[in-house]
């Protein structure tokens, strides 16, 4: 039955689906108004509504259309280190500070890459270090501390 | 104004050495992110708009747009040299440029590539310069209604021309006036899916949404599958073209133009479209038509002319109506927001210097980028060899720092995470990103056009048809979607599409 479906048009129209569905019905909670004064519910009702018909469309249009090449796997190592430096940077920018948040950051993104052995990682976290340093905080002067305050500064 | 005088006092702006640095700056820039496969003027764009901040508007507009039209040249050398597009838009230049360096002719394709795109950036400048007051007069009279039309049709004309599924193109359009909405009501100041999050009251950060689908999730992309890349040609030499090569550049050169120059307004990345549609005329045109594919000198001219011309005419709508016509156009208006100006035709009233500043700019940086791609090519082509494993932890951290400088909110550099595993979702899945942040950014403006419209006409929606210019507007996207639909352009849109892949 699904192997009927093309898998990229099941799962992207399901995506539109649930995002539309929970616009609209969170939309619910405010005001729809009228026509004439429309309240804050009105365009995400619409919309959301929209969203999910279109949603149920592609995943329709995929019916007798299996897709023809095997995708590559997602390059799940990858993804954890990149988001994860991302969240890191978030959460630890203004307790660290920038100079260790962008060495940790840059290594551990570095490392996402099966290519990079940790000796190049280290030397390319180190580089990109002082060049960040350089540009954001001595160049543009960003008014963030080099060293955060949890490092006892 | 007379059309002289207003030129005159742009010189005198773009001319200022502060102003010249800042186009060199971008335009340097722009050929590098250009050249380097993996990374592209939207991101660039996006992660440099915090630093032009300090900048006075000039200046920042200046460098942001050398930047984009930069990335243009920066991506033939690409094409030509790895048979890779640097840029998507030169994904056309590789057929034929690749083998012209493979048959030794590296030196005169990319001559080809510079000299016409240099012609078409001077054409789509003037252009500008020439049609850009008239319609900002002309816009001066729109209402609500109008711009409400106005942003359906770009909105609609986006995804005629958006490859791929035409479905998932206006799912992702809606999908992204939905995520526009988030935020504090104009009106009421009602805070919508905010999920209680008080730094979510503003909205999301668009740089933090363009840095994340383009960036980000372009990196996960990348490294699905990762390979190393081969620089065949070492040294180019032999950069001019012969009296024959010359001849047989000339009329692709100037169709290409013409061809830009007019699809370049249109919304919705009308800079690819044109080198495509500009390749299949030549190959149409050609005496000699099983000679493209094998290193036709035309198939280069062509493409490459049409993607620089549109690459200026997309100003146009921007500068006169305040309406992005793809991604980057869309970073600009948020460039030109940070500046605290409001893009659209007020622009060229209220701020003249900066206007055809911006213009003048173009032309210089056109010269800049002649001057920057021939002589200095060797330097090019080594960049070529920084491998993109050493490149992407750079991107990352650069889109943390740059998004997080903006409002110091740590919430703008979650958003990016979030961003970057949504876009690599859905562009696994098929679904363009551009639209996304299309409709991202003409969200806010859609929603609040049509609701004073409705406002003024007492809530009656027979407004919109019965005011003769957004009835034009659109009947014109209802046009585009029919057109888009119908099966003898869909086969069309694949045949022109197909390459790309």
């Amino acid at each position: 039955m699904v192997s009927n479906f093309s898998t990229k048009d099941l799962v992207s129209g399901g995506i539109f689906v649930a995002a539309g569905a929970y616009f609209a019905i969170e939309a619910l909670n405010y005001e729809t108004g009228t026509a004439f004064r429309m309240g804050p519910g009105f365009m995400p009702l619409l919309l959301g509504s929209v969203l999910v018909v279109l949603g149920l469309g592609i995943a329709a249009s995929g019916w007798k259309k299996p897709d023809a090449e095997k995708p590559l796997s997602p390059p799940w190592r990858a993804m954890a280190l990149i988001i994860g430096v991302i969240v890191f940077f978030g959460l630890t920018i203004r307790g660290l500070g920038f100079v260790p948040v962008v060495l940790i950051g840059s290594f551990a993104a570095a490392m996402a890459s099966r290519l990079n052995s940790p000796l190049f990682s280290i030397i390319l976290a180190v580089a990109l270090t002082v060049m960040c340093t350089l540009i954001f905080v001595v160049g543009l002067g960003m008014s963030v501390p080099m060293f955060g305050p949890w490092l006892g500064q | 104004m007379d059309i002289i005088a207003s030129l005159g006092l742009g010189f005198s702006v773009a001319l200022d050495p502060i102003n010249i640095f800042y186009c060199f700056i971008g335009v340097l820039l722009g050929t590098l992110v250009g050249v380097l496969p993996g990374i592209g003027p939207t991101a660039t764009i996006a992660m440099l708009l915090p630093i032009t901040f300090s900048l006075s508007p000039a200046t920042a507009l200046i460098m942001l747009a050398g930047i984009y039209y930069g990335a243009q040249y920066g991506g033939s050398t690409t094409a030509i040299l790895i048979n890779l597009p640097g840029e998507s838009s030169s994904a056309v230049t590789a057929i034929d440029g690749y083998q012209m360096a493979r048959k030794g002719r590296a030196g005169p394709a990319l001559a080809t590539a510079a000299l016409g795109s240099f012609f078409a950036g001077t054409v789509g400048t003037l252009l500008l310069a020439f049609f850009a007051p008239p319609l900002a007069r002309a816009a001066l009279n729109f209402g609500a209604p109008e711009y409400f039309a106005l942003i359906v049709l770009g909105l609609l004309v986006s995804i005629a021309l958006a490859h791929g599924s035409i479905l998932k193109a206006l799912a992702m359009i809606v999908l992204g006036l939905l995520l526009g909405m988030v935020g504090q009501d104009i009106y009421t100041g009602q805070p919508r899916f905010t999920l209680g999050i008080r730094e979510l009251y503003s909205g999301l950060n668009f740089v933090s949404l363009a840095v994340g689908v383009f960036g980000v999730a372009e990196i996960l992309r990348n490294l699905e599958n990762e390979k190393g890349r081969d620089v065949m040609v070492k040294t180019v030499k032999n950069l001019w073209l012969s009296k024959d090569d010359f001849k047989r550049i000339a009329a692709p050169v100037v169709r290409g133009t013409a061809l830009g120059s007019v699809l370049g307004i249109l919304p919705g990345g009308g800079h690819i479209l044109a080198s495509f549609a500009s390749y299949s005329a030549e190959k149409r045109l050609s005496k000699t038509p099983g000679e493209f594919g094998h290193g036709a000198i035309e198939g280069v001219a062509g493409p490459e002319s049409a993607n620089n011309a549109a690459a200026q005419t997309s100003f146009i709508p921007l500068m006169t109506l305040g309406i992005p016509a793809h991604p980057v156009m869309a970073l600009m208006v948020g460039a030109f927001i940070l500046q605290g100006i409001t893009p659209g035709p007020n622009v060229i009233n209220d701020q003249p210097a900066l206007f055809w500043g911006i213009i003048a700019s173009m032309w210089i940086g056109n010269v800049l980028l002649v001057l920057l791609n021939l002589p200095l090519i060797g330097l090019w082509v080594k960049m070529l060899s920084i491998p993109y494993r050493a490149l992407f932890p750079a991107i990352v951290l650069f889109a943390c720092i740059g998004c997080f400088s903006i409002n110091q909110n740590i919430y703008d550099v979650f958003a990016i995470g979030f961003f970057g595993v949504v876009g690599y979702v859905l562009i696994r899945f098929g679904c363009e990103p551009a639209p996304l942040l299309l409709g991202f950014v003409l969200g806010p403006l859609l929603e609040e056009h049509l609701r004073r419209a409705m406002i003024i006409s007492r809530g009656d929606p027979m407004v919109f048809i019965e005011r003769p210019i957004s009835a034009t507007l659109l009947a014109l996207a209802l046009l585009a979607v029919i057109i888009a639909v119908l099966p003898s352009i869909r086969r069309k849109r694949k045949e022109v599409f197909v390459e790309e892949d």
